[in-house]
């Protein structure tokens, strides 16, 4: 009796190992289209949801039929599709795309999972940059986004700076670095703000919280471009990033240009928060919570996790916005008091669950 | 033709002060060289240097007889794997995806691998008996484990001359021993060329065809183990009174460290 069961444990204990499903065999291309189908999917759903809710009611099923193609007959809530809601769903999913690649990136280059473009004070320096660019009454289409493009990529520079000066990018040294940096770019922020003696004050101090209720299509094709080229750009090197996750030593040995990748990746998404922030404002955690819950479900291989994290980002922010528009109606929440009440507790959380296993070198 | 990597008159300086200077070696094809010598007397540089990571001032490398500068990263990447000392994957990569790292530098543009890469990644795994860890995560593996998998990446890599730093410093004595077990077969069935650094001299002595013992970024002595490990080279290189007997089973030099007291006790006993 006892030998029999002796006999059966191995392999059962094989067959459980293999039910691991995802980790059994690589990543193939057509699984990272199904993948990005199904999330299009979602996208596409989520859209349609968060352009029928708003203080004006309209259906889902005039929405549906708007798009069909026929006219509505009511023309106020055309325009409230069309020149207001679809503009702003449209900017909230470019700005989650935008920052959720930007987490997922410098997660991997930093070997850092706790890792984010608002953690790290990029957010803050894209910033800082732009009320530079309001208060110098630059014009929010081409001077704005250029001085908060410079922002972002001046603070990437000094955190790297300060936090690989004592022995690589440890973790705790970087998350310390951005939290000094942040705090110095809220001061500088402060400061313009208080000088700044005109009616614009209000909306700076709305648009920092992260605010999308101004979007227009104008700042789509705009940003639009710039973040499109970029995104293939870094998906180009995305089994790159696989490689630099286990070592930057052995990526180097392996042909993998590490210091080449790190630059443009750090000014490709520099260029794209730049262009976000400067529309948006600071919207913190898109870049944790979301490639966070995508490695869960996905796995680690960014050939998946980049685009999977992208569109993942989109929905996760278009859904934010939604609530943030909708939950205290008629008034409105900016954007990212949604997200950092949500994104805080969950970098908590993350910090309890491994912080003792991301903190080793 | 059958030297796989040639070292001549190599010199490397860091900043103003030379750490390697005028290294002369040679990798045969299917022989494992234990590399050995004090902490910092430039092994692992001398060790990056083979490999092209770091360029050299002065002296030539040839790889399979064409000069290792004329070869791109990729090149030399099909042609020589390092195993590093450690390795932390801060994500949970799973065993099977990071063996199949090692086909990087078989990969075009096209970043995905097919089936044949697959089918090489899992007989790497065999060979090295990782197969049953390949859905595991990176992060559950114990340091053996985990230096085994590494060694199946190097495999993978489809590599000629593997170089290792170091890799059996954090294992107990079963898993150092089944590194070098490992590393023995794989060179008399697949035709490797090792490279090891250790610090387990006797235990290297065993498993090691020649030892090179480097001393002050210079050769100090190469040749089979019993040539190089003899008390008063080891003494004096690493400034360490030993006593060098023969492993009375493999008969190959085993060296015992004396602490100061026995050093006493043991001359005066030969007295």
């Amino acid at each position: 009796m006892r030998d029999s069961e002796d006999q059966t444990r191995p392999p059962r204990k094989r067959e459980r190992c293999g039910q691991g499903g995802r980790s059994g065999q690589g990543i193939t291309p057509l699984k990272v289209i199904y993948t990005g189908l199904i999330l299009s999917g979602i996208l596409i759903i989520i859209i349609l949801i968060s352009l029928s809710l708003g203080p004006a009611k309209v259906s889902l099923k005039d929405v549906l039929k708007w798009i069909a193609g026929y006219e509505l007959v009511d023309q106020t809530a055309w325009m409230i599709l069309f020149k207001i809601r679809l503009p702003r769903i449209f900017l909230a999913g470019l700005v989650g795309f935008t920052l959720s690649l930007g987490g997922v990136v410098f997660q991997a280059l930093l070997r850092n999972p706790l890792a984010e473009p608002f953690i790290l004070g990029v957010s803050s320096g894209a910033a800082v940059g732009a009320i530079i660019g309001i208060v110098f009454g630059l014009g929010f289409n081409l001077g704005v986004p250029l001085l908060s493009f410079m922002g972002a990529l001046f603070t990437i520079l000094l955190v790297m700076g300060i936090g690989s000066r004592h022995g690589g990018l440890e973790s705790s040294t970087l998350i310390l670095t951005g939290v000094i940096v942040n705090a110095f770019f809220t001061a500088v922020i402060m400061f313009f703000i208080a000088t700044t003696s005109d009616s614009r004050l209000h909306s700076i101090l709305f648009w920092l919280y992260g605010d999308l209720s101004q979007s227009r299509y104008v700042q789509l094709s705009i940003s639009l471009p710039p973040i499109l080229i970029v995104s293939c750009i870094i998906y180009f090197f995305s089994h790159h990033l696989n490689l630099i996750v286990g070592g930057e030593e052995s990526a180097l040995q392996m042909g993998v240009e590490v210091e080449l990748l790190k630059w443009i990746s750090f000014l490709g998404i520099s260029l794209m928060t730049g262009i976000v922030v400067s529309f948006s404002g600071i919207i913190g955690f898109v870049g944790l919570i979301v490639p966070h819950l995508m490695r869960m479900f996905l796995g680690p291989d960014h050939r998946l996790l980049i685009p999977a994290s992208a569109i993942g980002g989109a929905v996760f922010l278009i859904a934010a916005d939604t609530l943030a528009r909708t939950i205290l109606a008629p008034s409105e929440l900016p954007v990212g008091v949604i997200t950092a009440f949500l994104g805080a507790p969950f970098f908590i959380w993350l910090l309890r669950q491994r912080g003792s296993q991301w903190t080793q070198s | 033709m059958d030297s796989e990597l040639i070292l001549k008159g190599v010199y490397f300086r860091y900043n103003s002060q030379w750490c390697l200077e005028g290294i002369d070696f040679e990798l045969k094809r299917g022989e494992i060289v234990g590399m050995i010598g004090p902490n910092g007397s430039g092994k692992s540089t001398l060790l990056k240097i083979m490999d092209g990571l770091v360029k050299i001032q002065r002296g030539e490398i040839l790889l399979l007889n064409r000069p290792l500068s004329n070869y791109k990263r990729g090149d030399i990447a099909r042609q020589i794997a390092m195993v590093p000392q450690e390795s932390t994957f801060r994500f949970p990569f799973s065993v099977f995806e990071v063996v199949l790292m090692g086909r990087f530098p078989h990969l075009g543009p096209f970043p995905f691998e097919g089936k044949e890469d697959e089918e090489i990644a899992r007989q790497s795994m065999q060979l090295t008996g990782t197969l049953d860890l390949a859905t595991r995560s990176i992060h559950e593996l114990s340091g053996g484990e985990k230096q085994r998998v590494l060694i199946a990446r190097a495999l993978t890599q489809k590599a000629q001359i593997i170089l290792l730093d170091e890799p059996t410093s954090f294992l107990d004595l079963r898993h150092k021993v089944e590194i070098f077990e490992l590393i023995s077969s794989l060179t008399r069935t697949q035709g490797l060329s090792v490279i090891i650094v250790s610090h387990d001299i006797s235990l290297a002595a065993q498993y090691c065809q020649r030892m090179l013992l480097l001393n002050k970024g210079s050769v100090y002595k190469m040749g089979e183990p019993a040539e190089v490990i003899t008390a008063d080279i080891i003494s004096t290189v690493y400034q360490c009174p030993v006593l060098v007997d023969k492993n009375p089973i493999s008969k190959t030099p085993r060296v015992t460290v004396l602490s100061k007291g026995r050093v006493r006790h043991f001359h005066n006993s030969k007295k």
